[in-house]
Parts: structure tokens; C-alpha cells; sequence
């Protein structure tokens, strides 16, 4: 059965259910949400139908800058850390028995997989002073007593990398594990040492996976919206816990909206940058 | 270089083991108390999730929301899949696009844009908004895992097939759906395993009134602490594993994670 173009309406019988579906509560949803960004915001209720540009306005407050500001720079940190130690990480995988790879990709899928909720719970276990890892740091005569490590970013930082990590090693396999080996055999043939290889050859190789890779992970990143509240302090909340704290706390949707919309056109800047900087490796 | 590698890997693993380490200690602890080591040891915190009325209504809320939004997204990815694997038609795949967004964009946008949108139409709170929504969220994952398993079938197979008389009917139920059965299930097994950890959809769509496991973990843990989340917790990594564990053991994880051609070497 050759693909050919669909000739009646019948053959576009299967799109029915999918197209009505993603439409209804996709689309639709979704198109409600910008409506609703220029709306009024009714205290009593959710909204009331209006058209303000207010909700953007506030846009310009110094608090929102800030809050801004601080969730970009953390969501490029966490895209940078996971990125460096991703990026060894997955080529050494990659260069493992079948065996070791498949025992790897099952525990990195299962922790990929793991609620936000339990990130958060586990690591401020892990930070916590009576069953945190001071304790292990006391009992090593490290330290004199323990201490509580959260809130602090250091502790968000933690949580987030530990979410964003599976997920960068996962998104890094594909190109990782499709390396043409000849590079590697031609580099080590002309006597380069592995690490040299590694460095000098395989890197540069894959220089815009790495940087398509930055961006996923730091959309990945900028969507986290439980850690800051767990493991930080409010300072440390990024706009993802803002728009949740709006919609949900201060009943304020068409500003959570409004937030919403901001954060899409960003993401969508990003993933076309990604795309653009994909097309550029196809292209050479 | 190996003993370089091991040393890179064992740092690696025990990052990615210790909180869940910690967490399994301190559900085993004895009294409801937070220590690590644990004191006593007791498995009542794993009862406590079945025998509570409370964690047990989550647990029921959680499964039955995972259950069924999964069989919606396969629902939902399975006639697209096959559609754009057996027809030529460009425009079609923006809905390849609409399928995959949800699950690129940040999920705080796609929970308010939910949120939003029942909020409207005035179906807000009711459980199987959220069913619907976990469907559209997820369906990303079955239908990349078939999008993939449609890409391996050899289409000399169908072909053959066809020239023998069968109709579009007979080939897709005799030849493709055979073919594609392993990407079904793990399609259905990651958006299953996902829609029960998640949170923030959920939590936007019936989080006033009703309780999922994460939900619950998650109000409990404003009010302070008890056992139960630990076991909870462990209980979630276990599932996770033995789901990607099986979907390993029957099936080619390696091919479904982006390694072409693995079935070769």
C-alpha cells in the first residue's frame, strides 16, 4: 500500500476523532486563555468580558521585572549545569553494552517521570536537618552539627538540575547515539587520546545539537513551578509560580493570562531559534 | 578512561538515587517522626496508602484518572499516526504540531489554558475535565511511539498484503495493528505513568475538589509532615521502573528513545 493523497471524504475518516478533539480542547482552551488575558478581572467570580490592556501593563512594575529577570537567569543556569553534565555523561552511555544503556534509559525515564511533588519532597528530605544529609556530614565529623539546607537557592538550583537532568540525557541520545563512529576511529587512528577526541572532535561536532539542547532544557526549566515554592523562598519563585499563585490564590486569571501569553511568546521565540539552528545542521 | 567513566557514572547515579534513598528510609521509620537513618523499622506507611480512607480515595482518583486518559490520548494518536503514515496530505500535520505543543510549552500554560476554558464553558471541577485534559496534555507520547512504530513497518509488507486482495480494513487489522502493538502499549504505558505523576493540570482543573495522589502529597506537605508521602513516593519510583522495566524487557527502549536500527547490531 503506497501512500497516496486522500480522494474522498471517507479517507479522511480517521482525522475526525483526533482533529475534533485537539481542536476543541486545544485550540479552543487555548484561544480562551488569550481572550480572557484581555479581560477584566472580577473578584466575585473569574472574570468579567472587557477589552483592558491593564493586565500587560503591569508588565512594566518593577516586582514583575524582577521576577523576570530572576526566572530566566535561573532557568539558564539549570539548561547550563545540566547541559555540562549531560553532554559527557550520555556520550560515555552511548559508548556502553546494549545492556548497560537499557538499565541506564529505564532509571533515567523513571525519575524523568516522577512527579514534581515528590522532587520537591525528596530533596527537602535531603536538606532537611533531621534526616538530611548533614547528618551524614556530622556522623563523617565533617561538620559539628546539622543544619537545615532549604529554603535557599542552592536547594532550588538542586531540585531543579535534578528534574532537568534525565531529561537532558534523553533529549541528548538520539544525536549521541547516532555519532558517526568513523569520526572517533579517524581522530584516535591520528593519535589523539580520548579525552582529546572527545574534546577536540565530537564536541565541535556536535556543537548546535548542544545549543538546541541549552534551549529545550531551558524551556524545560522555565515551566517548573513547585521547586521554587518547596525548596526557596519567595524570591525565589519564578513566573511559573506567579501565573499558578495568580489563577489559583488571588483569583486575578486574566493577569495569570496575561502572564500565560508572555510566557508562550517566549518559549515559542526559543523553539524557533532551536528549529532555526536544527535547519542550519541539516543544511551543511 | 574507565575508570573514569565508572567514577563519572557512580557520581551521576548517586545523585539521581540519593533523595530516593533518603525517602525510602524515612517511610520505613517506625514512629511518625522525620529521620534518616530510620528508627524501628515498620511497613505500616506502605498499609497506610490502601487503608486510609483518605490516601485511598487519592489512590482511586489517581488511577482511574491515568486509566483513562491514557486510552483517550491512544484514542486520540492512533487513527492521526496512521492517517499521516498512509495518506499525503502536508496540511494534516498541523495537527502533528497541535499534538505535540501541549507537551513542549510549559504545563503551567496548558493547565490555565484548561483552567481557563472550563472555567468558561462552566464544566469547571467536574472529575472528567480532567481526564480530558490529561488526554490532550499527554497524547504527545503515543503519538511520537507510533508516529515511530509506523515508521519501522516495511511497506512491502502491506504491499504484498494488498496485491493479495486484502481491503484497507483487512490490512490494517491483520498486518499493521500486529506490527504496531509494542508501540501501542508503551505509547499508553508512558502517558499513564506520566498523568499519574502529574500535578499542576490536575491540580487547575479539579484541584477544589478532588484529590490525586500528587495533589494530596502536596497539600499534606503545607500542613507538615507524616510517613505516608514517603511511602507514596517510593511507591511511584517502583511503578515508574517496573513499567519501563517491562516496556524494556518485551520491547526495544533504546529504539523508542531515539537509537535507530538498534534491532541491527
Amino acid at each position: 500500500m503506497r501512500r497516496e493523497a486522500p480522494k474522498t471524504v471517507a479517507d479522511y475518516t480517521p482525522l475526525f476523532f483526533p482533529g475534533f478533539m485537539l481542536v476543541i480542547f486545544f485550540v479552543v482552551p487555548f484561544s480562551t486563555m488569550i481572550v480572557v488575558s484581555f479581560f477584566k478581572r472580577d473578584p466575585a467570580g473569574f472574570y468579567t468580558p472587557d477589552f483592558v490592556i491593564d493586565n500587560y501593563a503591569r508588565f512594566l512594575s518593577v516586582f514583575f521585572g524582577s521576577v523576570l529577570g530572576f526566572s530566566l537567569v535561573l532557568a539558564i543556569i539549570v539548561a547550563l549545569c545540566c547541559v555540562a553534565i549531560a553532554f559527557p555523561f550520555t556520550y560515555l552511555l552511548t559508548r556502553c553494552p546494549r545492556r548497560v544503556q537499557t538499565l541506564w534509559l529505564v532509571g533515567l525515564l523513571s525519575v524523568l517521570s516522577l512527579s514534581e511533588v515528590i522532587i520537591g519532597f525528596a530533596w527537602s528530605t535531603l536538606f532537611s536537618r533531621t534526616a538530611g544529609i548533614t547528618n551524614l556530614f556530622v556522623a563523617l565529623g565533617l561538620m559539628e552539627q546539622p543544619v537545615a539546607l532549604l529554603p535557599s537557592f542552592g536547594a532550588v538550583l538542586t531540585g531543579m538540575v535534578y528534574q532537568a537532568l534525565p531529561y537532558t540525557i534523553l533529549v541528548l541520545y538520539p544525536a549521541l547515539v547516532r555519532l558517526d563512529p568513523t569520526l572517533l576511529e579517524a581522530a584516535r587512528t591520528l593519535g589523539a587520546s580520548p579525552l582529546l577526541a572527545f574534546f577536540n572532535v565530537v564536541t565541535p561536532a556536535l556543537r548546535n545539537t548542544i545549543v538546541a539542547t541549552l534551549i529545550m532544557v531551558f524551556v524545560f526549566a522555565l515551566g517548573s513551578y513547585l521547586l521554587p515554592q518547596i525548596l526557596g523562598r519567595p524570591q525565589h519563585w519564578t513566573l511559573s509560580v506567579l501565573i499558578t499563585d495568580q489563577a489559583i490564590y488571588q483569583s486575578n486569571m486574566p493577569f495569570a493570562a496575561a502572564m500565560a501569553v508572555f510566557l508562550v511568546l517566549i518559549s515559542l521565540a526559543l523553539v524557533g531559534m532551536m528549529l532555526l539552528v536544527g535547519r542550519k545542521e541539516n543544511a551543511l | 578512561m574507565t575508570a573514569l567513566r565508572r567514577f563519572y557514572f557512580t557520581l551521576v547515579a548517586l545523585f539521581l538515587a540519593a533523595p530516593l534513598i533518603v525517602v525510602a528510609g524515612v517511610s520505613i521509620n517506625e514512629k511518625q517522626e522525620l529521620t534518616f537513618p530510620p528508627r524501628g523499622f515498620s511497613m505500616s506507611w506502605y498499609g497506610q496508602i490502601f487503608t486510609d480512607p483518605e490516601w485511598r480515595l487519592a489512590l482511586i482518583h489517581s488511577v482511574t484518572l491515568a486509566v483513562c486518559s491514557a486510552a483517550i490520548a491512544v484514542a486520540i494518536a492512533l487513527p492521526l499516526a496512521w492517517f499521516l503514515w498512509r495518506r499525503i496530505a502536508p496540511w494534516a500535520n498541523i495537527f502533528q504540531v497541535l499534538g505535540l505543543a501541549p507537551f513542549i510549552l510549559p504545563p503551567v500554560i496548558t493547565a490555565l489554558g484548561f483552567l481557563t476554558f472550563w472555567a468558561t464553558v462552566g464544566l469547571f471541577g467536574q472529575f472528567f475535565t480532567a481526564i480530558v485534559s490529561h488526554a490532550i496534555f499527554f497524547v504527545t507520547l503515543p503519538l511520537v511511539t507510533l508516529s515511530l512504530g509506523f515508521a519501522s513497518i516495511d511497506r512491502s509488507l502491506v504491499e504484498a498484503a494488498a496485491t493479495m486482495g486484502a481491503d484497507d480494513r483487512t490490512v490494517l487489522k491483520t498486518v499493521v495493528l500486529p506490527l504496531i502493538l509494542p508501540y501501542l502499549v508503551s505509547g499508553y504505558a508512558f502517558a499513564f505513568v506520566l498523568s499519574l505523576n502529574e500535578y499542576i493540570v490536575a491540580y487547575m482543573t479539579i484541584g477544589f475538589t478532588t484529590e490525586t495522589l500528587p495533589i494530596k502529597i502536596f497539600n499534606a506537605l503545607r500542613y507538615g509532615y507524616t510517613p505516608t508521602m514517603a511511602s507514596v513516593s517510593v511507591f511511584f519510583v517502583a511503578v515508574a521502573a517496573l513499567v519501563f522495566g517491562s516496556i524494556a524487557r518485551f520491547g526495544d527502549i533504546r529504539r523508542l528513545l531515539g537509537a535507530m536500527g538498534s534491532d541491527g547490531n
